[in-house]
């Protein structure tokens, strides 16, 4: 490998020696196809006239009366697919084919970034095979028909627990016996170098645009920003081009039933160690046994997070808390109810913190809120919860 | 007394090549018939013994080693208890022991307190499936400085730059993945597994292990003929337990028949 692999201290490349060729010739292609103005101009295309770049920052006026300070949402929810998914997985798919790969595969675990990935796959024209937990399978009916229409197939997964983390298992099984024309699309930034990397510079257009956005807007940078986290896409990506500003970031993580029970917050309830490739905050048991995260938003649910954060943890300069899953669905309504806009139930985790915090804030103050994905995935899912809450639509 | 690093070499000079590395899962199906196995597989020849401790995200296994390794943490499996396994197969057995295993039961335990424990149980290698070249500084130190041998893998992608890395460090045996893959039976050897061989014999001294895929007598025979110093069967040896759980004494028979089958000249 040409360049450091790690993230202070955190990321790495454990994987199994079969894989490091193929992680060579990606890092290869990221940095001599990447930066290349040939693959920039097909990939502003794509996420242009495609994909339907620039998304909005919405200013809302009815939370910002409510709340008391000027509150944005950057709408990745409006990006075609329904969420920040599609920016990575056309840049993977766009990148693999130039290396010359012909097929795809992915994992997923609600079906947003399995459905980017088809979307790509569907449109470059390369074969896509989806690995997608059994139990998530059964659960998110609705993406998995979305991504076979659009000719991926989805292959349950049987194994472990049958969720994401299996899932992604699975995908680097398949890939380390098809590398030579097979890429794997991960869906967010972990795994072994240099997708960490990789998948942090394709969503960072979502910051990139935020401060160009935000400074046309209100001429000058935002006071605090907030998004979710699971893997941590969504968040490095709007966070990295603010990091060296003083600007307050904020990542909320899925705190599930309270950080005492069942959650799916590794930065804030779990300890550094080595999961799918690289070294970062897992959820684990005393012997480093993996433990099964829990949490409300499938998208959230995952026992790892990208090692980036972790570094960003060690280090302070983001601060990163949990809500609820209870929080989560009350956010949920608020900005369905608010603003009309149906909001993911993992970005209503950052929307839901947003509520928490604005108290500290001045009525100048700036708060922009990733809105990472759409709800409609959610709906049939919030009814019954709040069914079984006895709360009426 | 000899390191674990010295009692591999001593057996690789002393048996009939090629060797078998003999692989199970420690606690597959559960502790007391998983001793019972490591004693068969000494018994009916196996000149080394691999024992899996199973991790709940195995990334470089098959299906049948997925499932035992599930069956063996249900049943309790864990760091401690394979330490006690060892120690307990060490009061009536030398058979050398390699460890297989996942970077993180490694880490968590702490890198160093690992191989010292490893060591004290009478453990001799360590292979460690997600540990490239790349990360195995801080492990091959410390099993360096417990004796251990660190057990490194190539594979038919494994660049001659990396190749020449890895076999500076390597001790023990070299462990030659033979598919590009997961573990499990295959037919047949690969050209560029054959090919592989031939490039690492060329470079080293220590003895080299095909391993990943080999379940037949004939393709041990065909490894043998082009002179690898060992084969290891794994998958293969699982499923025989899978295949008769529930009878421990037909687990223990049906290991023992089959690596007889391997042995035989």
């Amino acid at each position: 490998m040409k360049l450091p692999s790690r993230f202070g201290e955190y990321g790495g490349c454990y994987v199994p020696e079969t894989l490091i060729a193929a992680l060579e010739e990606l890092e290869k292609a990221y940095l001599q196809i990447l930066p290349g103005n040939t693959f920039q101009s097909e990939l502003i295309h794509y996420l242009t006239e495609f994909a339907g770049r620039d998304t909005p920052l919405t200013y809302c006026r009815n939370m910002s009366a409510d709340l008391g300070c000027k509150v944005y949402l950057k709408r990745e929810d409006l990006l075609h697919s329904g969420a920040h998914k599609l920016n990575n997985a056309i840049g993977q798919a766009l990148l693999a084919k130039f290396m010359g790969k012909t097929r795809l595969i992915a994992e997923t675990g609600a079906g947003q970034h399995g459905v980017a990935t088809a979307i790509a796959g569907a449109t470059l024209g390369m074969s896509v095979e989806v690995y997608m937990g059994e139990v998530d399978v059964e659960r998110q009916a609705l993406n998995v028909a979305r991504m076979k229409m659009m000719g991926a197939k989805v292959i349950p997964v049987q194994s472990g627990t049958r969720t994401l983390k299996d899932a992604i298992n699975e995908a680097m099984r398949d890939w380390v016996a098809s590398v030579g024309d097979t890429h794997y699309v991960i869906g967010t930034v972990v795994g072994p170098h240099p997708f960490p990397l990789l998948v942090r510079d394709l969503q960072s257009v979502i910051g990139t645009e935020t401060r160009r956005q935000i400074l046309e807007k209100e001429g000058k940078l935002p006071t605090t920003i907030v998004a979710c986290i699971g893997g941590g896409s969504n968040a490095i990506g709007m966070f990295h081009p603010f990091v060296n500003d003083a600007v307050t970031l904020i990542g909320v993580e899925a705190g599930g039933e309270g950080l005492d029970g069942k959650h799916g917050a590794t930065l804030c309830g779990g300890s550094p160690g080595v999961l799918h490739g690289n070294f970062s905050y897992i959820l684990q048991d005393s012997y480093g046994q993996i433990q099964e995260s829990h949490s409300v938003s499938a998208g959230l649910d995952y026992p790892g997070v990208g090692p980036e954060h972790s570094m960003h943890k060690d280090s302070g300069r983001v601060m990163y808390t949990a809500v609820t899953d209870t929080e989560a669905l009350d956010a949920f309504l608020y900005l369905s109810r608010t603003e009309g806009i149906i909001p993911a139930l993992e970005s209503s985790h950052a929307v839901a913190y947003a509520r928490r915090i604005v108290p500290a804030l001045k009525t100048d103050d700036i708060l922009v809120i990733n809105l990472s994905g759409r709800g409609d995935k959610d709906v049939s899912q919030v009814i019954d919860l709040m069914q079984q809450n006895g709360v009426a639509l | 007394m000899k390191t674990g690093k010295e009692t591999i070499e001593a057996v690789f000079a002393a048996h009939t090549k090629p060797l078998l590395v003999a692989f199970t899962v420690a606690g597959d199906p559960e502790y007391g018939v998983s001793l019972r196995i490591m004693k068969e597989m000494a018994l009916a020849g196996a000149d080394i013994i691999e024992l899996g401790l199973p991790f709940s995200d195995p990334v470089a296994d098959g299906p049948v080693i997925q499932r035992a390794d599930l069956r063996a943490m249900d049943t309790g499996m864990n760091t401690d208890r394979l330490l006690d396994l060892v120690r307990e197969f060490r009061s009536s057995s030398k058979v050398p022991i390699v460890i297989l295993t996942y970077a993180n039961l490694i880490m968590r335990r702490g890198i160093s307190r690992f191989y010292t424990d490893a060591a004290a149980a009478g453990i001799d290698g360590v292979v460690i499936a997600d540990v490239p070249y790349e990360e195995s500084e801080p492990f091959t130190k410390a099993a360096e400085q417990s004796g251990v041998a660190p057990i490194m893998m190539v594979s038919p992608t494994t660049s001659d730059e990396r190749l020449s890395g890895i076999l500076n460090k390597a001790a023990g045996f070299i462990y030659l993945v033979a598919v590009m893959g997961v573990t499990g039976a295959r037919t047949g050897v690969e050209q560029t597994a054959l090919d592989l061989l031939k490039r690492v014999k060329t470079k080293t001294s220590v003895p080299v292990a095909p391993g990943f895929g080999i379940s037949t007598p004939e393709q041990v025979r065909e490894w043998a003929d082009h002179d690898a110093d060992a084969v290891i069967v794994g998958s293969a040896i699982v499923r025989r337990i899978e295949d008769n759980l529930g009878d421990p004494d037909a687990i223990v028979s049906a290991v023992g028949t089959y690596i007889r089958t391997l042995k035989k000249p």
